[in-house]
């Protein structure tokens, strides 16, 4: 029944709407019973995805960022959408404490923060076209329900 | 974001409420260069137990700060992070740089 629950959000590249998509975000994985940290490991990927969006993918200009979140058997899958520059490396943009930005007081780890609070992290972009992140979190609850219906059968 | 600083000897006691994103940096930013410039203080203690989130801009933010205050011989110390900011402070190393305390107090006697 969960696996075909899903979401699409649509917001404009304008920072004060990073606390939002990433409160919206979790609050629709939230139906699924996430543990606290996982609820915050979702909250703080989303917020890296949809910054990244803005900053880099839009930098000065303004453009849509879509955000989609669907429920399948495990947790939840999470895209990012932007229609923004694009990244034309994206192996060396995934490095930690790669930045394109240094002079803006970036780190460079937002892409290792995704990686190391997601189970699974896809990056495809395209210069001039932008940017897509496909991101898994798995819930332990669900895990425990597999293992159960499991023995049951 | 709610900002608030106090003075105690030599350090800058500020308090940070509320979510520090790229949304609220600037403002995190600019309240602590200026505290930091107009105050006759030299360290920088961070009271995080009212900070509920933190993502990679505000690590930025801090090594922003860590590389001023450091830069005249002073330290950046931070008190009662949550588990979600903590998370964030180990990914991205800088645990190296900016010690933890669990209380004001501690951190100030560490000085
Ligand atoms: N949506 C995007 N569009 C275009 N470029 C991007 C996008 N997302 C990431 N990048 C590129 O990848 C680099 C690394 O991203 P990452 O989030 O790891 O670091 P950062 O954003 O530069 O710094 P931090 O996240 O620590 O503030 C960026 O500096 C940028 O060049
Ligand atoms: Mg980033």
């Amino acid at each position: 029944m969960n696996a075909k629950n899903y979401m699409v959000l649509i917001i404009p590249s304008k920072s004060q709407n990073e606390a939002f998509a990433r409160v919206a975000t979790a609050a629709f994985a939230a139906q699924l019973d996430p543990t606290i940290e996982e609820l915050a490991d979702i909250k703080t990927a989303v917020s890296e995805a949809v910054t990244n969006s803005i900053i880099h993918g839009y930098e000065d200009s303004e453009g849509e960022i879509t955000i989609k979140c669907r429920m399948d058997e495990y947790g939840v899958e999470i895209e990012i959408r932007d229609e923004g520059k694009g990244i034309q490396d994206v192996e060396q943009a995934r490095q930690p404490l790669y930045t394109s930005k240094p002079e803006l007081e970036r780190s460079g780890m937002g892409f290792t923060v995704m990686e190391t609070f997601m189970d699974e992290v896809e990056v495809y972009s395209e210069k001039e076209k932008g940017t897509v992140i496909l991101m898994r979190k798995k819930f332990a609850s669900l895990a425990k329900e597999q293992g159960v219906s499991g023995n049951e059968g | 974001m709610e900002l608030t600083a106090n003075i105690t000897g030599n350090i800058l006691i500020c308090r940070v409420k509320g979510e520090l994103d790229h949304h609220t940096a600037e403002e995190f930013r600019t309240f602590v260069d200026y505290n930091m410039e107009n105050n006759p203080v030299k360290h920088l203690l961070l009271d995080l137990t009212h900070l509920s989130f933190m993502d990679s801009s505000g690590i930025g933010a801090l090594i922003g700060r860590y590389k001023k205050v450091s830069s005249t011989g002073g330290r950046v110390m931070v008190v009662n992070e949550n588990k979600q900011v903590s998370r964030v402070f180990e990914v991205s190393g800088i645990y190296e740089i900016i010690k933890s305390y669990s209380s004001i107090s501690k951190a100030i006697n560490d000085i």
